[in-house]
Protein backbone atom coordinates (compact mmCIF):
# COMPACT_ATOMS: atom_id res chain seq x y z
CA UNK A 1 0.00 0.00 0.00
CA UNK A 2 2.90 2.56 1.16
CA UNK A 3 3.92 1.68 -2.40
CA UNK A 4 1.52 2.67 -4.32
CA UNK A 5 1.12 5.79 -2.24
CA UNK A 6 4.73 6.79 -3.00
CA UNK A 7 4.34 6.42 -6.92
CA UNK A 8 1.08 8.87 -7.08
CA UNK A 9 3.35 11.06 -4.90
CA UNK A 10 5.87 10.38 -7.63
CA UNK A 11 3.97 10.85 -10.79
CA UNK A 12 2.49 14.38 -9.09
CA UNK A 13 5.53 16.00 -7.93
CA UNK A 14 8.41 14.71 -7.76
CA UNK A 15 8.94 13.32 -11.20
CA UNK A 16 5.78 15.41 -12.45
CA UNK A 17 5.68 14.70 -16.15
CA UNK A 18 5.03 17.72 -17.55
CA UNK A 19 6.93 20.15 -15.20
CA UNK A 20 10.00 17.87 -14.40
CA UNK A 21 10.08 15.18 -16.43
CA UNK A 22 9.33 17.37 -19.74
CA UNK A 23 7.61 14.77 -21.73
CA UNK A 24 4.58 15.02 -22.94
CA UNK A 25 4.90 18.61 -24.19
CA UNK A 26 3.24 18.37 -27.18
CA UNK A 27 -0.32 17.80 -25.86
CA UNK A 28 0.35 19.60 -23.11
CA UNK A 29 1.05 23.20 -25.03
CA UNK A 30 -1.34 22.40 -27.39
CA UNK A 31 -4.75 21.76 -25.38
CA UNK A 32 -3.84 23.81 -22.38
CA UNK A 33 -5.81 26.54 -24.39
CA UNK A 34 -9.04 25.97 -21.72
CA UNK A 35 -9.14 24.82 -17.98
CA UNK A 36 -11.39 22.17 -19.39
CA UNK A 37 -9.64 21.06 -22.39
CA UNK A 38 -6.71 20.43 -20.03
CA UNK A 39 -8.37 18.43 -17.81
CA UNK A 40 -10.58 16.37 -20.91
CA UNK A 41 -7.04 15.98 -22.48
CA UNK A 42 -5.45 14.81 -18.98
CA UNK A 43 -8.25 12.21 -18.10
CA UNK A 44 -8.14 10.78 -21.72
CA UNK A 45 -4.35 10.58 -21.29
CA UNK A 46 -4.65 8.87 -17.80
CA UNK A 47 -7.52 6.24 -19.00
CA UNK A 48 -4.80 5.17 -21.92
CA UNK A 49 -2.16 5.07 -19.50
CA UNK A 50 -3.56 3.30 -16.82
CA UNK A 51 -4.80 0.40 -19.22
CA UNK A 52 -1.86 0.16 -21.47
CA UNK A 53 0.27 -0.06 -18.01
CA UNK A 54 -2.18 -2.79 -16.87
CA UNK A 55 -1.79 -4.86 -20.13
CA UNK A 56 1.95 -4.32 -20.93
CA UNK A 57 2.63 -5.44 -16.84
CA UNK A 58 0.45 -8.33 -17.44
CA UNK A 59 2.03 -9.57 -20.67
CA UNK A 60 5.68 -8.51 -19.53
CA UNK A 61 6.78 -12.10 -19.68
CA UNK A 62 5.34 -13.16 -22.76
CA UNK A 63 6.51 -9.93 -25.22
CA UNK A 64 9.88 -11.11 -26.72
CA UNK A 65 12.59 -8.23 -25.74
CA UNK A 66 13.59 -7.71 -29.58
CA UNK A 67 10.12 -6.52 -30.50
CA UNK A 68 8.69 -5.09 -27.33
CA UNK A 69 8.67 -1.11 -28.86
CA UNK A 70 6.27 -1.99 -31.88
CA UNK A 71 4.02 -4.41 -29.55
CA UNK A 72 3.73 -2.12 -27.73
CA UNK A 73 2.75 0.78 -30.30
CA UNK A 74 0.02 -1.82 -31.14
CA UNK A 75 -1.46 -1.97 -28.10
CA UNK A 76 -1.06 1.81 -27.27
CA UNK A 77 -2.36 2.33 -30.66
CA UNK A 78 -5.53 0.01 -30.48
CA UNK A 79 -6.39 1.62 -26.60
CA UNK A 80 -6.28 5.20 -28.56
CA UNK A 81 -8.71 4.36 -31.48
CA UNK A 82 -10.93 2.76 -28.60
CA UNK A 83 -10.49 6.19 -26.36
CA UNK A 84 -11.11 8.17 -29.33
CA UNK A 85 -14.40 6.57 -30.34
CA UNK A 86 -15.28 6.16 -27.02
CA UNK A 87 -14.98 10.38 -26.64
CA UNK A 88 -16.60 10.86 -30.35
CA UNK A 89 -19.69 8.75 -29.50
CA UNK A 90 -20.04 10.60 -25.95
CA UNK A 91 -18.30 13.81 -25.62
CA UNK A 92 -18.76 15.60 -29.07
CA UNK A 93 -17.74 19.10 -27.99
CA UNK A 94 -14.45 17.88 -26.20
CA UNK A 95 -13.82 15.86 -29.50
CA UNK A 96 -13.64 18.98 -31.86
CA UNK A 97 -11.67 21.07 -28.86
CA UNK A 98 -9.04 18.48 -28.50
CA UNK A 99 -9.50 17.26 -32.38
CA UNK A 100 -6.03 15.95 -33.75
CA UNK A 101 -4.44 15.64 -30.55
CA UNK A 102 -6.48 12.32 -29.60
CA UNK A 103 -5.14 9.86 -31.67
CA UNK A 104 -2.00 11.91 -31.21
CA UNK A 105 -1.49 10.22 -27.91
CA UNK A 106 -0.04 7.54 -29.20
CA UNK A 107 3.08 9.24 -29.63
CA UNK A 108 2.94 10.99 -26.26
CA UNK A 109 6.14 10.08 -24.58
CA UNK A 110 4.97 9.42 -20.94
CA UNK A 111 3.20 6.55 -22.20
CA UNK A 112 5.94 4.65 -24.36
CA UNK A 113 8.29 6.05 -21.18
CA UNK A 114 6.30 4.89 -18.64
CA UNK A 115 5.79 0.99 -20.35
CA UNK A 116 9.44 0.62 -20.63
CA UNK A 117 10.88 2.37 -17.90
CA UNK A 118 8.11 0.50 -15.27
CA UNK A 119 5.68 -1.66 -16.56
CA UNK A 120 7.30 -3.89 -18.17
CA UNK A 121 9.43 -4.45 -14.67
CA UNK A 122 7.06 -4.08 -12.48
CA UNK A 123 4.26 -6.30 -11.33
CA UNK A 124 0.21 -4.97 -12.41
CA UNK A 125 -1.15 -3.44 -9.07
CA UNK A 126 2.00 -0.99 -8.71
CA UNK A 127 1.86 -0.45 -12.49
CA UNK A 128 -1.73 0.46 -12.39
CA UNK A 129 -0.79 3.08 -9.70
CA UNK A 130 2.00 4.52 -11.67
CA UNK A 131 -0.39 4.96 -14.63
CA UNK A 132 -2.52 6.81 -12.19
CA UNK A 133 -0.08 8.52 -10.43
CA UNK A 134 1.40 9.65 -13.60
CA UNK A 135 -1.49 10.52 -15.54
CA UNK A 136 -2.67 12.71 -12.49
CA UNK A 137 0.39 14.67 -12.63
CA UNK A 138 -0.20 15.12 -16.57
CA UNK A 139 -3.47 16.41 -15.97
CA UNK A 140 -2.95 18.47 -12.88
CA UNK A 141 -0.08 20.30 -15.15
CA UNK A 142 -2.60 20.48 -17.76
CA UNK A 143 -5.51 21.83 -15.82
CA UNK A 144 -3.51 24.50 -14.13
CA UNK A 145 -1.80 25.88 -17.20
CA UNK A 146 -5.06 25.74 -18.85
CA UNK A 147 -6.83 27.77 -16.24
CA UNK A 148 -4.22 30.19 -16.24
CA UNK A 149 -4.13 30.76 -19.50
CA UNK A 150 -7.90 31.09 -19.75
CA UNK A 151 -7.98 33.56 -16.83
CA UNK A 152 -5.22 36.06 -18.63
CA UNK A 153 -6.58 35.30 -21.75
CA UNK A 154 -10.42 35.37 -21.80
CA UNK A 155 -10.83 36.73 -18.13
CA UNK A 156 -13.14 33.09 -17.33
CA UNK A 157 -11.55 29.94 -15.58
CA UNK A 158 -14.23 26.73 -16.81
CA UNK A 159 -16.12 29.13 -18.28
CA UNK A 160 -17.34 30.99 -15.45
CA UNK A 161 -16.60 35.06 -15.39
CA UNK A 162 -13.60 35.36 -12.94
CA UNK A 163 -11.96 39.03 -14.29
CA UNK A 164 -13.74 42.12 -13.22
CA UNK A 165 -15.95 43.71 -15.85
CA UNK A 166 -13.29 46.12 -16.54
CA UNK A 167 -10.42 43.68 -17.56
CA UNK A 168 -9.34 44.01 -20.74
CA UNK A 169 -8.55 40.18 -21.86
CA UNK A 170 -4.64 39.53 -23.28
CA UNK A 171 -5.74 37.19 -26.01
CA UNK A 172 -2.21 36.14 -27.03
CA UNK A 173 -2.27 34.02 -24.01
CA UNK A 174 -5.41 31.59 -25.61
CA UNK A 175 -2.94 31.98 -28.83
CA UNK A 176 -0.03 29.75 -28.98
CA UNK A 177 2.99 31.95 -28.21
CA UNK A 178 0.69 32.26 -24.67
CA UNK A 179 1.65 28.31 -24.31
CA UNK A 180 5.16 28.42 -24.44
CA UNK A 181 5.21 31.62 -22.08
CA UNK A 182 2.96 30.19 -19.76
CA UNK A 183 4.66 26.81 -19.61
CA UNK A 184 8.29 28.87 -18.95
CA UNK A 185 6.98 30.73 -16.04
CA UNK A 186 5.58 27.46 -14.62
CA UNK A 187 8.70 25.37 -14.61
CA UNK A 188 10.73 29.08 -13.86
CA UNK A 189 8.60 29.26 -10.46
CA UNK A 190 8.94 25.63 -10.20
CA UNK A 191 12.95 25.93 -10.37
CA UNK A 192 12.90 28.73 -7.76
CA UNK A 193 11.06 26.63 -5.45
CA UNK A 194 13.15 23.76 -5.78
CA UNK A 195 16.54 26.07 -6.06
CA UNK A 196 15.49 27.71 -2.81
CA UNK A 197 14.86 24.20 -1.18
CA UNK A 198 18.04 22.92 -2.24
CA UNK A 199 19.78 25.82 -0.66
CA UNK A 200 18.22 25.06 3.05
CA UNK A 201 19.24 21.30 2.40
CA UNK A 202 23.14 22.83 1.59
CA UNK A 203 22.82 24.87 4.51
CA UNK A 204 21.81 22.00 6.86
CA UNK A 205 24.29 19.32 5.41
CA UNK A 206 27.32 22.26 6.53
CA UNK A 207 27.41 24.01 3.13
CA UNK A 208 27.64 28.05 3.67
CA UNK A 209 24.86 27.99 0.75
CA UNK A 210 26.95 30.63 -0.98
CA UNK A 211 25.92 28.07 -3.87
CA UNK A 212 23.61 30.90 -5.30
CA UNK A 213 26.33 33.15 -6.22
CA UNK A 214 27.61 29.76 -8.48
CA UNK A 215 26.68 29.95 -11.65
CA UNK A 216 27.08 26.23 -12.15
CA UNK A 217 25.55 25.16 -8.73
CA UNK A 218 21.89 25.39 -9.39
CA UNK A 219 21.79 23.33 -12.69
CA UNK A 220 22.77 20.25 -11.32
CA UNK A 221 21.15 18.00 -8.80
CA UNK A 222 24.34 15.91 -7.56
CA UNK A 223 26.52 17.79 -5.79
CA UNK A 224 29.06 15.80 -6.62
CA UNK A 225 28.84 16.96 -10.42
CA UNK A 226 28.87 20.57 -9.16
CA UNK A 227 32.10 20.59 -7.16
CA UNK A 228 33.79 18.88 -10.45
CA UNK A 229 32.04 21.50 -12.91
CA UNK A 230 33.27 24.12 -10.26
CA UNK A 231 36.76 22.59 -10.34
CA UNK A 232 37.02 22.82 -14.19
CA UNK A 233 35.82 26.42 -14.12
CA UNK B 1 2.54 24.83 -61.15
CA UNK B 2 -0.68 25.38 -59.97
CA UNK B 3 -1.10 28.09 -57.19
CA UNK B 4 -3.03 26.54 -54.85
CA UNK B 5 -0.66 23.58 -54.53
CA UNK B 6 2.62 26.42 -54.01
CA UNK B 7 -0.02 27.86 -51.13
CA UNK B 8 -0.32 24.13 -49.67
CA UNK B 9 3.47 24.47 -49.39
CA UNK B 10 3.72 27.89 -48.31
CA UNK B 11 1.03 27.58 -45.52
CA UNK B 12 3.08 24.32 -44.35
CA UNK B 13 6.06 25.30 -44.12
CA UNK B 14 5.43 29.47 -42.38
CA UNK B 15 1.64 29.71 -41.67
CA UNK B 16 0.83 26.88 -39.89
CA UNK B 17 4.15 26.39 -38.80
CA UNK B 18 3.86 22.40 -37.18
CA UNK B 19 6.11 23.39 -34.15
CA UNK B 20 5.77 27.05 -32.97
CA UNK B 21 1.62 27.17 -34.11
CA UNK B 22 0.55 23.51 -34.12
CA UNK B 23 3.03 22.34 -31.39
CA UNK B 24 4.24 19.37 -33.17
CA UNK B 25 7.36 17.53 -32.43
CA UNK B 26 7.85 19.69 -29.78
CA UNK B 27 10.24 16.95 -27.61
CA UNK B 28 13.04 17.01 -30.55
CA UNK B 29 12.26 20.77 -31.28
CA UNK B 30 13.74 21.16 -27.08
CA UNK B 31 15.62 18.03 -27.32
CA UNK B 32 18.13 18.11 -30.16
CA UNK B 33 18.34 22.47 -30.80
CA UNK B 34 21.15 22.48 -28.29
CA UNK B 35 23.43 22.20 -31.87
CA UNK B 36 23.22 23.89 -34.52
CA UNK B 37 25.09 20.76 -36.43
CA UNK B 38 22.44 18.17 -35.01
CA UNK B 39 19.32 20.56 -35.90
CA UNK B 40 20.31 20.82 -39.24
CA UNK B 41 20.93 16.76 -39.91
CA UNK B 42 17.52 16.17 -37.48
CA UNK B 43 15.67 18.38 -40.19
CA UNK B 44 17.25 16.53 -43.63
CA UNK B 45 16.05 13.39 -41.60
CA UNK B 46 12.54 14.80 -40.59
CA UNK B 47 12.04 16.15 -44.49
CA UNK B 48 13.18 12.78 -45.72
CA UNK B 49 10.82 10.31 -43.63
CA UNK B 50 7.66 12.90 -43.84
CA UNK B 51 7.55 13.56 -47.70
CA UNK B 52 7.98 9.31 -47.70
CA UNK B 53 5.54 8.89 -44.99
CA UNK B 54 2.77 11.11 -46.12
CA UNK B 55 3.16 9.33 -49.42
CA UNK B 56 2.90 5.85 -48.34
CA UNK B 57 0.19 6.85 -45.39
CA UNK B 58 -2.47 8.45 -48.69
CA UNK B 59 -2.22 5.42 -50.57
CA UNK B 60 -2.78 3.03 -47.87
CA UNK B 61 -5.53 5.24 -46.88
CA UNK B 62 -7.50 5.93 -50.47
CA UNK B 63 -6.66 2.34 -51.65
CA UNK B 64 -6.45 -0.07 -48.57
CA UNK B 65 -8.55 1.66 -45.92
CA UNK B 66 -11.01 3.18 -47.37
CA UNK B 67 -12.25 0.56 -49.86
CA UNK B 68 -12.70 -1.32 -46.73
CA UNK B 69 -14.26 0.87 -44.73
CA UNK B 70 -12.09 0.63 -41.96
CA UNK B 71 -10.58 4.33 -41.68
CA UNK B 72 -10.85 4.13 -37.82
CA UNK B 73 -7.97 1.92 -38.37
CA UNK B 74 -5.67 4.63 -39.55
CA UNK B 75 -4.07 5.50 -35.99
CA UNK B 76 -2.73 2.31 -35.78
CA UNK B 77 -1.80 1.63 -39.42
CA UNK B 78 -0.12 4.99 -39.87
CA UNK B 79 2.01 4.42 -36.87
CA UNK B 80 2.68 1.05 -38.25
CA UNK B 81 3.54 2.36 -40.78
CA UNK B 82 5.98 5.38 -39.91
CA UNK B 83 8.15 2.55 -37.73
CA UNK B 84 8.81 0.38 -40.88
CA UNK B 85 9.77 3.04 -42.91
CA UNK B 86 12.14 4.86 -40.46
CA UNK B 87 13.88 1.33 -40.10
CA UNK B 88 13.69 1.02 -43.82
CA UNK B 89 15.53 4.43 -44.31
CA UNK B 90 17.67 3.69 -41.72
CA UNK B 91 18.31 0.20 -43.15
CA UNK B 92 18.64 1.82 -46.99
CA UNK B 93 20.88 4.48 -45.69
CA UNK B 94 23.28 2.30 -43.75
CA UNK B 95 24.32 0.14 -46.57
CA UNK B 96 24.13 3.05 -49.41
CA UNK B 97 25.54 6.06 -48.09
CA UNK B 98 27.18 5.58 -44.49
CA UNK B 99 28.71 8.69 -44.31
CA UNK B 100 25.01 10.39 -43.80
CA UNK B 101 23.98 7.78 -41.42
CA UNK B 102 26.66 8.23 -39.09
CA UNK B 103 26.03 12.20 -39.16
CA UNK B 104 22.12 11.16 -38.21
CA UNK B 105 23.11 8.67 -35.44
CA UNK B 106 20.29 8.48 -32.78
CA UNK B 107 17.97 11.02 -34.45
CA UNK B 108 17.12 8.85 -37.20
CA UNK B 109 14.99 5.84 -35.21
CA UNK B 110 13.81 8.86 -32.64
CA UNK B 111 11.60 9.93 -35.74
CA UNK B 112 9.69 7.15 -35.20
CA UNK B 113 7.84 9.05 -32.21
CA UNK B 114 7.95 12.47 -33.65
CA UNK B 115 4.66 13.46 -33.29
CA UNK B 116 4.76 15.88 -36.38
CA UNK B 117 5.52 12.58 -38.57
CA UNK B 118 1.89 11.23 -37.55
CA UNK B 119 0.08 14.19 -37.24
CA UNK B 120 0.95 15.16 -40.69
CA UNK B 121 -0.28 12.10 -42.15
CA UNK B 122 -3.79 12.23 -40.01
CA UNK B 123 -4.28 16.07 -40.67
CA UNK B 124 -3.89 15.23 -44.92
CA UNK B 125 -6.56 12.40 -44.69
CA UNK B 126 -8.73 14.54 -42.65
CA UNK B 127 -8.49 17.63 -44.92
CA UNK B 128 -9.30 15.24 -47.74
CA UNK B 129 -6.48 16.04 -50.04
CA UNK B 130 -5.14 13.93 -53.15
CA UNK B 131 -1.82 12.27 -53.61
CA UNK B 132 0.09 14.91 -54.65
CA UNK B 133 -1.73 17.66 -52.25
CA UNK B 134 -0.50 15.10 -49.42
CA UNK B 135 3.13 14.84 -50.60
CA UNK B 136 3.76 18.73 -50.74
CA UNK B 137 1.91 19.31 -47.49
CA UNK B 138 3.91 16.56 -46.11
CA UNK B 139 7.01 18.49 -47.70
CA UNK B 140 5.91 21.87 -46.56
CA UNK B 141 5.63 21.07 -42.98
CA UNK B 142 8.22 18.89 -42.67
CA UNK B 143 10.43 22.02 -44.24
CA UNK B 144 8.81 24.38 -41.72
CA UNK B 145 10.00 22.10 -38.96
CA UNK B 146 13.65 22.04 -40.72
CA UNK B 147 13.32 26.07 -40.28
CA UNK B 148 12.30 26.07 -36.67
CA UNK B 149 14.66 24.08 -34.88
CA UNK B 150 17.65 25.52 -36.90
CA UNK B 151 16.54 29.14 -35.86
CA UNK B 152 16.16 28.01 -32.17
CA UNK B 153 19.49 26.67 -32.57
CA UNK B 154 21.15 29.61 -33.74
CA UNK B 155 19.27 31.38 -30.75
CA UNK B 156 20.01 29.18 -27.90
CA UNK B 157 23.80 29.06 -29.25
CA UNK B 158 23.75 32.96 -28.54
CA UNK B 159 21.61 32.34 -24.95
CA UNK B 160 24.16 29.82 -23.65
CA UNK B 161 26.92 32.97 -23.63
CA UNK B 162 24.77 35.54 -21.67
CA UNK B 163 24.01 35.67 -17.62
CA UNK B 164 20.11 34.07 -16.84
CA UNK B 165 18.71 34.55 -13.79
CA UNK B 166 19.23 31.41 -12.51
CA UNK B 167 15.42 29.82 -12.09
CA UNK B 168 15.12 30.70 -16.21
CA UNK B 169 18.38 28.23 -16.88
CA UNK B 170 17.62 25.68 -18.85
CA UNK B 171 14.73 24.52 -20.49
CA UNK B 172 12.17 28.25 -19.28
CA UNK B 173 14.40 30.28 -21.34
CA UNK B 174 14.12 28.07 -24.65
CA UNK B 175 10.43 28.29 -24.45
CA UNK B 176 10.83 32.01 -23.69
CA UNK B 177 12.82 32.68 -27.26
CA UNK B 178 10.24 29.93 -28.75
CA UNK B 179 7.55 31.92 -27.96
CA UNK B 180 9.04 35.10 -29.47
CA UNK B 181 9.62 33.24 -32.66
CA UNK B 182 5.88 32.09 -32.37
CA UNK B 183 4.87 35.63 -32.37
CA UNK B 184 7.02 36.21 -35.22
CA UNK B 185 5.46 33.67 -37.12
CA UNK B 186 1.75 34.98 -36.07
CA UNK B 187 3.18 37.85 -38.86
CA UNK B 188 2.76 35.10 -41.84
CA UNK B 189 -1.03 34.64 -41.13
CA UNK B 190 -1.27 37.89 -43.13
CA UNK B 191 0.33 36.21 -46.16
CA UNK B 192 -1.93 35.08 -49.22
CA UNK B 193 -1.56 34.58 -53.13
Amino acid sequence: MKKCLERLYNGLLKENPVLVLMLGMCPALAVSTRALNGIGMGLSTLAVLVLSNLIISCLRKVIPDQVRLPAYIVIVASLVTVTQMIIEAYLPSLYDALGLYIPLIVVNCIILGRAEAYANKNKPLPSVMDGIGMGLGFTAALTIAGALRELLGNGTIFGAQVMPEAYEPMVIFIQPPGAFLIFALIIAVMNAIGIKTRQRQLVESGCDGNCALCATACESKNPEEQKKGGAEK
Amino acid sequence: MNKSLIMIIVAGALINNVVLNQFLGICSFLGVSKQMKASISLGGAVIFVITIASAVASLLYDFILKPLGMEFMKTIIFILVIAALVQIVEMFLKKKSPAVYKSLGIYLPLITTNCAVLGVALTNVQNGYNFIECVLSGFGTAVGYTIAIVLLAGIRSRINEKDIPAPLRGAPIVMIAAALMSIAFMGFGGLSF
